[in-house]
């Protein structure tokens, strides 16, 4: 039996358009070997572990990847620590409770019955490749039909990626680092996010399933985008990704995760967590585009994400986080910064758009310890349909964070009389040196805009995209240009039906 | 055959208020005409209703335009069909650029007529020559939609924006109101390079100011909801001189 797990590390070609390589791993009797642990009942033959969470569930995962003892320890620490917590329930917005115990949590990525052609997907996600311009090929994966597409471009990305070691950069799957960089990994896993954090990042810690290590060393510039998002095809297995990046000192990042297409997944629960050290001087910008499904018109199905991200940033340093909310049924989302070296400077740019039934929870945090720290936060929110968008942010200067500064902006656009949209802003000053500067507006698109564009031959669609995009250009001219090119299309899809 | 446009007894409101009591109004293929008349005769309100704006019902009347009836079709529909309106106060897009909204226009009306988009290369040379013509800086064009800009650098571009999208029938509400000489001279030149056989234009305007950089072939002089006369160029004169009064 064969385990093939498929990373990919992506790049962006001219058109936008992410190009892969496909790393297969070894034999999972192979890696299984030795995996063996005391007490531990589950068949180890077998590469789907039974529903629910237990001690025996995280023992398994850890024996099926072949971890040393310390990062079981880890993830057990964090299972024992999350049976104590209650699932937070405080987010704007309403779920059921989620019925832990009704997931799988570990399954070999190929198990899953696949769609056999493209005709089998939901012709309304092929309809939004089309308009996305994404080539068959590339369908094929996304969707799952192929997993194993071999790309013409093989041989670009292997350049790439040796373009990468002789600069010494790491960029791997997390497990991958886990064997091969053992003591980075233990170094810095759980150092900005503990597995005590919150109840889905200590989730996340018992039971993660893959993700990216960057590490990028001193005084290096990453001489490309780094992108990569991860597919994992089993059906009702939580995705649980982790996410470690490692800037020393000097250092350059840019780093993209996801990807504009709609990314489907039967998974209900998204827990992941997103780590990033950023040592003096250094400059990382993290930018994410988010599309997971979000459910239909009628509110049924979509993803359930619940994220942790967070950075941690020393003197002199620069951690950037931009962000395009479109998808999932539920975000909780607050990526945020450690601003602890002194003139440290966070930055938050974030577009949350929600339709149908959506809900968004999401913003940022921005944890000034340092001298001269400063803040930037930007956020434009857009509701229509039924959904309701939330902007949660909490600014804090601490006693130390001597002459910090905070500016905060939230613009809220609302598109229909059925949404709703909410500031929750929380500011906690305890230096007198320190300010802190806090905007918001709410808008809708006036009728006079609307005529404005149709008369320029625009129809009613087109025109709400076009001002929508207008209204949040500030962040989108952040995403690297091709980036930016697809989100923009993205946002204009996701409009789809909210105008009548 | 039937007239460029061709208008029988508009009637129009908004709200309760009636704006438009039976506007009768012919233009002729190739050809200009002023539209003259004091504040609040429904000059604007003319121009909105024949480009479709939702704000006003039409309770009455017709409107061809080369032969279809405009009153069934959206603003989108009569906008790629080749009816542009110059706005006398142009609504502010924060965040799209003008290069943004020509492109989406210029590709909607391309769709529209079944023509495949400009590339980025063709789309910039097009604008190009025409912003060095009307005095259009590339800063402009990268600015919001008329977010900020004076009240003479908005008129110039609407008239830009018409000379990007060459539509056959140009409504040009006061172009020339707030304009400085050269300015004026530079949206007179813009109309009269497009006029041909196949465009026609209609301005509304109070003085001769613009034109006398574009001859008019008729004046119509509205008041009141109506049009009341239909005459030739000597029409302007006489108004500037006399005012509304005598019509
Ligand atoms: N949206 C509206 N709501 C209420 N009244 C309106 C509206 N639009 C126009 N009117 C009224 O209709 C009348 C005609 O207005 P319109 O703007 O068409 O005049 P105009 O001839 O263009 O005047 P001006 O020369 O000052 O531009 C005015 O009395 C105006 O107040
Ligand atoms: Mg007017």
């Amino acid at each position: 039996m064969q385990e093939k797990k498929c990373f990919f590390l992506t790049f962006f070609n001219k058109s936008g358009i992410f190009i892969g390589m496909n790393k297969k791993n070894a034999d999972i009797l192979k890696i299984l070997k030795g995996g063996y642990k005391e007490g531990f009942s589950i068949d180890i033959s077998a590469v789907q572990a039974p529903k629910g969470l237990s001690e025996e569930i995280v023992r398994f995962i850890s024996a099926q990847k072949n971890e040393p003892n310390w990062l079981l320890d880890f993830r057990l620490k964090a299972f024992r620590q999350w049976q104590k917590m209650p699932e937070p329930h405080w987010l704007k917005g309403e779920y059921a409770p989620i019925d832990y115990q009704d997931i799988y949590y570990y399954s070999a990525p190929d198990r899953k019955e696949k769609p056999k052609s493209l005709d089998e997907i939901d012709p309304k996600i092929r309809e939004t490749y089309d308009k996305l311009g994404i080539p068959l090929k590339e369908q094929e994966v996304l969707s799952g039909v192929a997993v194993d597409a071999v790309f013409d471009s093989v041989s670009v990305a292997t350049t790439y990626s040796k373009a990468l070691k002789e600069k010494g950069i790491l960029f791997c799957p997390i497990s991958e680092a886990v064997r091969e960089y053992p003591d980075l990994v233990k170094e810095y896993l759980g150092s900005v996010v503990p597995y005590t954090d919150n109840f889905f990042a200590c989730l996340n810690s018992a039971v993660f399933s893959d993700g990216s290590f960057v590490y990028i060393p001193k005084g290096v510039k990453c001489p490309m985008e780094l992108s990569s998002y991860f597919r994992i095809n089993a059906k009702n297995t939580g995705q649980f990704e982790r996410t470690l990046i490692i800037a020393e000192e000097d250092s350059v990042l840019s780093y993209l995760e996801g990807c504009t297409a709609p990314q489907r997944d039967e998974n209900q629960l998204h827990a992941a967590i997103v780590e990033i050290i950023v040592k003096d001087r250094a400059d990382v910008k993290y930018s994410t585009v988010q599309n997971w499904y979000p459910g239909d018109e009628n509110g049924k199905g979509g993803i359930y994400n619940f994220v942790t991200k967070r950075g941690l940033v020393l003197n002199d340093a620069h951690l950037s986080w931009t962000q395009v909310e479109t998808g999932s049924a539920i975000t909780w989302k607050y990526p945020s910064c450690i601003l602890k070296g002194d003139n440290a400077k966070g930055e938050f740019y974030s577009v949350a758009m929600t339709n149908h039934y959506q809900q968004a929870d999401t913003g940022t945090k921005m944890i000034h310890l340092g001298k001269n720290t400063t803040s930037t936060i930007v956020s434009k929110g857009i509701s229509a349909g039924k959904s309701s968008n939330t902007y949660r942010g909490l600014v804090r200067m601490s006693g130390t964070a001597q002459n910090a500064r905070n500016i905060s902006r939230c613009d809220s656009l609302l598109i229909g009389g059925n949404c709703g949209a909410h500031t929750i802003p929380v500011m906690k000053n305890e230096n007198k040196t320190a300010i802190i500067e806090h905007e918001a507006t709410t808008s809708k698109i006036s009728e006079e805009q609307l005529f404005y564009a149709q008369q320029r031959g625009l129809n009613k669609e087109e025109a709400v995209s076009l001002i929508v995009n207008g209204f949040c250009r500030e962040v989108m001219k952040r995403l690297p240009l091709e980036f930016a090119i697809e989100a923009q299309k993205l946002i204009g899809i996701q409009l789809e039906g909210s105008v009548g | 055959m039937s007239a460029f446009l061709e208008i029988k007894d508009l009637h129009a409101k908004v709200g309760d208020k009636e704006i438009l009591k039976g506007v009768n109004l012919t233009i002729e293929s190739g050809k200009v005409m002023a539209i003259m008349g004091p504040n609040g005769c429904g000059k604007s309100t003319l121009s909105a209703v024949i480009t479709g704006n939702p704000t006003y019902q039409v309770t009455g009347g017709s409107i061809l335009f080369k032969g279809k009836d405009l009153l069934k079709m959206t603003p989108d529909e009569r906008a790629n069909a080749g009816v542009f309106l110059a706005f006398q106060r142009p609504t502010e897009l924060p965040g799209v650029s003008m290069a943004q909204l020509l492109k989406a226009a210029l590709n909607a009306k391309r769709t529209f007529l079944k023509e495949k988009p400009l590339d980025a290369v063709q789309f910039m040379k097009h604008l190009k020559v025409r912003a060095t013509a009307l005095g259009i800086t590339d800063e402009m064009l990268k600015r919001s939609v008329n977010v900020g800009f004076s009240g003479g650098e908005k008129k110039r571009l609407e008239t830009f924006q018409m000379a990007v999208l060459e539509p056959d029938f140009c409504i040009l509400d006061e172009m020339d109101s707030g304009l400085d000489v050269d300015a004026l001279k530079v949206v007179g030149g813009a109309i009269s390079v497009m006029r041909e056989e196949k465009r026609s234009f209609m301005i509304i305007t109070h003085h001769d100011d613009l034109l006398r950089y574009v001859a008019p072939d008729k004046v119509a002089i509205m008041r009141d909801g109506k049009i009341l006369q239909v005459g030739d160029k000597e029409l302007v004169a006489k108004v500037e001189e006399k005012g509304y009064d005598n019509f």
